[in-house]
């Protein structure tokens, strides 16, 4: 079987996985650097199987998607899943479409109509670029003067991007969220982030520890996974009084400090989907 | 085949692990800088590209 293995630089996620693959009989890699690809539309021929993505810019994995999918490649993810997971706003659009219990949101694309929108929620709220990435860019806003100076910085610091208004529920997490790993129709690990922070991405300090896979918990996993479209997918979930909330899916799970803790071989499950494809 | 290389921030030398594959990232021990394996044969090492906006999960 030939496995298109699409990257930019190899992370320790990717070089677990190529040892993965490595490990495996009749498995022939093709290493697909996003930087070296030409796209010639109409004329493109890859001669792999499947391609899997570990791209590391989401702008990159998701044209890159695209267009392995036009030439007839089988990728995983899919550039469905991509573009719905790399942009928070049709994250919860698909989410909510499919009934998955989210935190409250709201989104508007000018500073007043954010401001009204900040205040029907009510303080604190938190402020997210639609497209971002490990924690990157969030404001928790506590007041109205945080607000009325965030929603002008965004507005005249930042891209038109950051003028579309994804604004969310602030949900007292007491310290921590959990991550759960989706494989397939399989919820294999998760894992809780720990962090003093209100932002608790492991990419900003958060610490990785067990969490048991619950019925509830797989269920509220392979639900968010289902509304956008399945494959290999993190979810990242709050705990609350009333139950689980999603708050985001994320398509190029990164995985390396969560195989210890959770006692799962993520890269191995992985390579499985990959190959039964 | 080269197994060692100089680190293009400090000048520290960096032997190649065996296990070592092209675009992989690498820290250097001395300077601490983050680092891409460009070739393994001659094993070179560049300073590797810095986060971008649309970097990470």
């Amino acid at each position: 079987m030939k496995v298109g293995f699409l990257h930019s630089v190899l992370r320790k996620d990717e070089k677990l996985l190529l040892e993965e693959f490595d490990r495996r009989k009749n498995v022939d890699l093709v290493m697909l650097d996003d930087r070296e690809l030409i796209f010639n539309l109409g004329k493109d021929a890859f001669s792999v199987d499947v391609a899997l993505e570990r791209c590391i810019n989401h702008s990159r994995a998701l044209h890159t998607l695209t267009l392995l999918e036009a030439a007839g490649v089988r990728c995983i993810n899919s550039a469905k899943v991509a573009t719905i997971c790399g942009d928070k706003l049709l994250t919860s659009v698909a989410l909510a479409k499919h009934h998955v219990p989210q935190p409250q949101l709201r989104v508007a694309f000018t500073e007043e109509s954010a401001l009204q929108a900040i205040e029907e929620i009510g303080y604190p709220v938190v402020l997210k670029p639609a497209v971002g990435s490990w924690g990157r860019l969030l404001a928790k806003v506590n007041d109205r003067d945080a607000a009325e100076a965030i929603l002008e910085h965004k507005t005249v610091l930042g891209t038109y991007h950051h003028s579309i208004f994804y604004i969310q529920q602030y949900v007292h997490k007491r310290g921590r969220d959990v991550r759960s790993f989706v494989v397939g129709d399989e919820c294999i690990a998760a894992i809780y982030r720990t962090s003093e922070h209100w932002i608790t991405n492991t990419a900003r300090g958060g610490v990785a520890s067990h969490c048991a896979v619950t019925e509830a918990l797989s269920d509220i996993s392979l639900r968010a996974a289902k509304a956008v479209g399945g494959g290999i997918v993190a979810i990242d979930i709050f705990e609350t009084a009333d139950g689980y909330l999603v708050n985001e899916v994320n398509y190029t799970m990164e995985f390396k400090n969560s195989i210890a803790t959770s006692g799962v071989n993520i890269p191995a499950k992985i390579v499985d989907y990959v190959l039964k494809r | 085949m080269s197994q060692k290389a100089e680190c293009p921030v400090c000048g520290a030398e960096i032997a190649r692990a065996p296990d070592t594959v092209k675009s992989e990232l690498i820290s250097c021990k001395d300077c601490g800088s983050e680092l891409e394996v460009v070739s393994l044969d001659p094993f070179t090492l560049a300073e590797a590209p810095q986060q971008e906006e649309d970097w990470g999960q």
